[in-house]
């Protein structure tokens, strides 16, 4: 099959590329453009360390093809904040150790995004629902849970400083 | 023989820095200096690695479980545009000789199978390609024709294989790899003597670490040294990384190996020579950098690193006053296909193998068979978990038969706190401990009385709810001797564990600590900045910390085995006392003082009670460096701020043979956990309804991460106990080879909270009595969890004796037990 030419908004920026059809887009995002902060697990779809938003929603870029997201929107990790500027929620990760060897992470840390759009104070329950959906092999999750209560506190205090 | 019992003259130890000082740094909740690399995306993998003109491998693997390779066909493969080239085991034994094998004698493993496939995904083939699309491609094209050998599954038949059923032919008649029996004290005698013996078939199930990230190497080749530059997530290259060397027939000092961040282990990187040695292969014969990662089937089937898969039949024997005195097992263990580690993970169970207990013998008959599986490596406990399952199912079994309470008979059967250092019937040691002090810290923390209480409330209402208990030892510190100790013949008989630290000061100042061993998900730049700042009074904001290469290597035996805080924390205090003495000699100067009047404070060298009089170590650092002329002409005084220090095993000893291993993992741990679980007896389903996990790692350099790990850890038990299982069928067939039916355990599957408790009993041996705690809640939480779910069902009458116990096999226990006329 012919490459085709795609447009993808990653991250605010467009990328204009010339892709096999077959390509996956955790190859696109990871080879193609550079950004490997999205990581590769299970390749099928079952723990989540891919996640990336696609158009705003959280999506397992193993089980998408470049193609799929041609004129649509992408968030990854990197879209959040930088070195010495932690978004909040990464922030609270680091604060109350949800993460031990940073490999299910940015997908943690994507799908959380995406939660806390939704929903800026979600409960212990509501968190552990969402976070049902992906893997995390180090932490047992509970951690993460702390994180993710955490950056709510933060986000909170941030929004009163404003 | 090994007596046990308490030790009238303790071993000296080298401690340095004592327990119990005030401290700064260690023992704070410092935040990880790893976390925000992870947190921005930007840790460095494996697969992160791109080199210019970089080409990708896959493998070929294999569809069955045992069969000679009668032929391959690759010219389609090799007709494909893109595909650089192909190589067969035929063509790779050429370059390449057997990968390395702690066994003696080894049983050969080749990087790509020669003439025999002994597992399912055994790689037949490597294909380098211009890019790992292509490359699967290509492998899909190459026609192998297979004649199909009679495949083992059941470990009970590998023992009685004969003919082409046996894997290594060359090794034997049957598939056999090892059948041992060791007698430590007096087993018979005290059998003979029992008043009770406690019997119970157990079955502890394969599974693996199954790291989210995978196996994988991007190896370059410089044709113009000959030199070879490996990066890999594995660990252990500063200590047996020449072995990839011999692997590809070439000289040490011709392979750089270069470690990445590796996403997750749990053992299974402990020593990468498979994808090692095939990316270097690639390299080597297509000119062009390769990269090969295992993809998640690969992983699954082939990473070498199943964890231990066993059968005991286990006997304890007791007293009139219900003591224990000698335990008794013989075991069935599936290596699967090859046999990297030997019995190992059988000798470290010898480490700990009466547990927290006062058990004054033990005999163990040891069978280790070949089956057409994946091979075993290390899983987060390198089979001391399972010891501790077995251990602590035959004292839940004895507790059921004698109608006894489960905590009295514990405590009852206790090493006391005043019986350190203890030797254990195996000749090893136990440091130090405070068993009952955690069991009463748990009951506590629980409100075990109150669960009681509730436990019957809910069984009044038709709910089957119960409470486990578990109190287990986590063995810490490996010495090499237990690489190779239940070898016939020894074989490479090392006996050292070391791990180094390198410490630089910089001009202005700033600390630079070179590990050299990798970060695993582990804390180790945490750990290693911690206690450098505890010792010169650094702001641990200061120092950096970056990981040595093999040609810029120390040496250094990396993460596992519950060692890496205790030789880290060793290592960095001996960097720092050479940087120490220094310092001071070139403040002495700068200050006019005697080096002996002087202290570290705040960052600064001063004159002890005069305050102002102090140069801050950048001062000092700045004239280190830069202003020799202005030192006295001392040949200890050259310039620079710099130190290398090689921390060796802080106690082990020589085993005496068979009966006695001598000490070789003293620095002994200890947790117990209470669940409280609730069973459907509709569905089968576990959940839990509170979880305590008291842990003792002796004294903790950073009590988040200790907690990280217990989580962590427990979590992975869980798993074990009720999830995780690699299925093969009778013809060798993996039935489960992705996260869809090798279930890891989710949140759901979790207790919403693991209530910890410390407890500090610190080492005597090692540097501020810093014990292990890595493989954490793993060790405990397996036996944990299987005595709260029997507790919940004791209305039933179920007993449980294999893990996982997955809904459909605990369903399947409920309705026999119902069928036997239980409510």
């Amino acid at each position: 099959m012919e490459d085709i030419e795609i447009n993808v908004i990653v991250n605010g920026r467009t990328f204009k590329r010339r892709v096999e059809p077959r390509l996956l887009l955790t190859d696109f995002i990871r080879h193609g453009i550079g950004l490997t902060g999205t990581h590769v697990g299970c390749e099928n779809g079952v723990c989540g360390a891919c996640t990336v938003l696609l158009d705003g929603l959280a999506t397992r870029a193993c089980c998408t093809l470049a193609v799929q997201a041609d004129g649509r929107r992408i968030e990854t990790v990197e879209s959040l904040g930088r070195l010495n500027n932690l978004a909040p929620l990464q922030r609270a990760f680091w604060e109350m150790h949800g993460l031990q060897c940073g490999y299910c992470t940015p997908g943690m840390l994507m799908l959380m995004t995406e939660l806390l759009r939704e929903n800026p104070n979600p409960d212990r329950d509501t968190i552990r629902a969402r976070l049902n959906d992906n893997i995390c092999r180090c932490t047992g999750y509970e951690d993460i849970v702390n994180s993710v209560e955490r950056a709510v506190e933060l986000m909170r205090t941030e929004t009163a400083g404003r | 023989m090994a007596e046990a019992g308490k030790i009238l003259s303790p071993p000296a130890g080298r401690q340095k820095e004592r327990p119990n000082q005030r401290l700064s740094v260690i023992g704070t909740r410092m935040l990880r200096k790893e976390d925000p690399r992870f947190l921005i995306g930007r840790g460095h993998f494996i697969d992160d690695i791109e080199l210019p003109n970089m080409a990708h491998a896959a493998a070929l693997r294999s569809p069955h479980a045992h069969a000679r390779i009668k032929s391959i066909d690759a010219k389609a493969a090799r007709a494909l545009p893109g595909v650089i080239c192909i190589m067969t085991g035929e063509d790779a034994a050429k370059e390449t000789g057997p990968l390395p094998c702690f066994a003696n004698p080894p049983v050969e493993q080749r990087c790509l199978a020669l003439g025999k496939v002994r597992h399912v995904g055994e790689p037949v083939a490597l294909v380098v390609a211009d890019s790992r699309y292509i490359a699967e491609d290509a492998a899909a094209l190459i026609q192998v024709e297979y004649e199909l050998l009679p495949a083992v599954s059941d470990m009970m038949e590998a023992i009685n294989s004969r003919g082409d059923a046996v894997l290594h032919p060359e090794r034997g008649p049957d598939n056999v790899a090892e059948h041992r029996n060791y007698t430590f004290g007096p087993v018979e005698q005290e059998f003979a003597a029992a008043t009770h013996v406690v019997k119970r078939r157990l079955r502890w199930s394969r599974s693996g670490g199954q790291p989210l990230e995978t196996a994988g190497a991007v190896a370059s080749y410089d044709e113009g040294s000959g030199k070879f530059t490996i990066h890999v997530n594995g660990s252990m290259y500063n200590y047996i990384g020449f072995t990839i060397a011999t692997a590809l027939k070439i000289p040490s000092h011709q392979v750089n190996i270069v470690p990445a961040d590796a996403g997750g282990s749990f053992g299974s990187k402990l020593f990468l020579h498979k994808v090692s040695v095939l990316a270097s292969l690639g390299a080597r014969a297509s000119g062009r950098p390769v990269k090969y990662i295992e993809d998640r089937i690969d992983n699954i089937t082939a990473s070498d690193n199943h964890g231990s898969d066993r059968i005991y039949d286990v006997e304890l024997a007791l007293d009139a006053n219900h003591r224990m005195t000698a335990l008794r097992y013989k075991v069935v263990d599936d290596y699967g296909a090859y046999f990297q580690y030997g019995l190992g993970t059988h000798g470290n169970g010898f480490s700990q193998t009466v547990g927290p207990y006062r058990i004054r013998a033990v005999g163990a008959e040891i069978y280790a068979v070949f089956t057409n599986k994946c091979q075993q490596g290390a899983c987060r406990g390198f089979g001391s978990e399972v010891t501790n399952f077995m251990i602590e199912r035959i004292v839940d079994a004895a507790v059921e038969q004698l109608n006894l309470d489960p905590i009295a008979f514990r405590r009852d059967n206790f090493i006391q706190p005043d019986e350190f250092p203890y030797q254990i019937p195996t000749g090893n040691l136990y440091d130090s401990g405070n068993y009952p002090g955690a069991l009463d810290m748990a009951l506590q923390m629980l409100g075990y009385e109150a669960w009681r209480d509730k436990q019957q409330a809910a069984r009044a209402q038709g709910r089957y709810v119960g409470i486990g208990i578990a109190s287990c030892q986590e063995k810490g510190v490996f010495s090499a001797t237990e690489f190779w100790m239940l070898n016939r013949s020894p074989g490479f008989a090392l006996t050292s564990s070391p791990e180094s630290a390198s410490v630089k000061i910089d001009p202005t100042g700033k600390a630079v600590i070179s590990l050299h061993a990798p970060c695993w998900g582990n804390s180790p730049e945490t750990v290693a900045a911690m206690v450098l700042a505890e010792q010169l009074t650094m702001d641990p904001a200061d120092i950096s910390v970056t990981y040595s290469d093999t040609d810029h290597g120390l040496p250094g035996t990396g993460p596992g085995g519950s060692r890496y805080t205790v030789m880290v924390t060793g290592a960095v205090t001996g960097a720092a006392a050479i940087i120490k003495e220094k310092l001071t000699r070139v403040a002495g100067h700068m200050l006019e003082a005697d080096p002996r009047d002087l202290e570290f404070r705040g960052g600064k060298v001063g004159v002890k009670g005069a305050p102002g009089l102090e140069a801050s170590i950048a001062e000092i650092a700045m004239q280190a460096h830069f202003f020799r002329l202005s030192l006295p002409d001392d040949p200890a005084l050259t310039s620079g701020l710099d130190a290398n220090y090689t921390y060796d095993h802080p106690l082990a000893t020589l085993p005496r043979g068979d009966g006695d291993f001598g000490i070789f993992y003293p620095i002994m741990g200890h947790m117990c956990h209470m669940p409280v679980v609730e069973v459907d007896i509709e569905t089968g389903q576990v959940s839990f309804l509170d979880y305590v996990a008291v842990h003792d790692c002796g004294t903790m350099i950073n009590p988040m991460t200790v907690d990280g790990h217990v989580r962590g850890g427990t979590a992975q038990g869980i798993g074990t106990a009720l999830l995780e299982e690699f299925r093969y069928d009778k013809s060798g067939q993996l039935l489960n080879t992705s996260f869809t039916d090798y279930l890891l355990p989710r949140v759901g599957n979790l207790p919403p909270q693991v209530r910890i408790g410390h407890l500090v009993t610190p080492s005597p041996y090692t540097e501020y009595g810093v014990k292990g705690a890595g493989e954490g809640g793993r060790m405990v939480a397996p036996p944990a969890v299987i005595s709260a779910i029997e507790d919940a069902l004791r209305p039933l009458g179920v007993r449980i004796d294999t893990v996982p116990v997955t809904p459909s096999r605990l369903r399947a226990l409920i309705r026999e037990a119902q069928a036997r006329g239980g409510r």
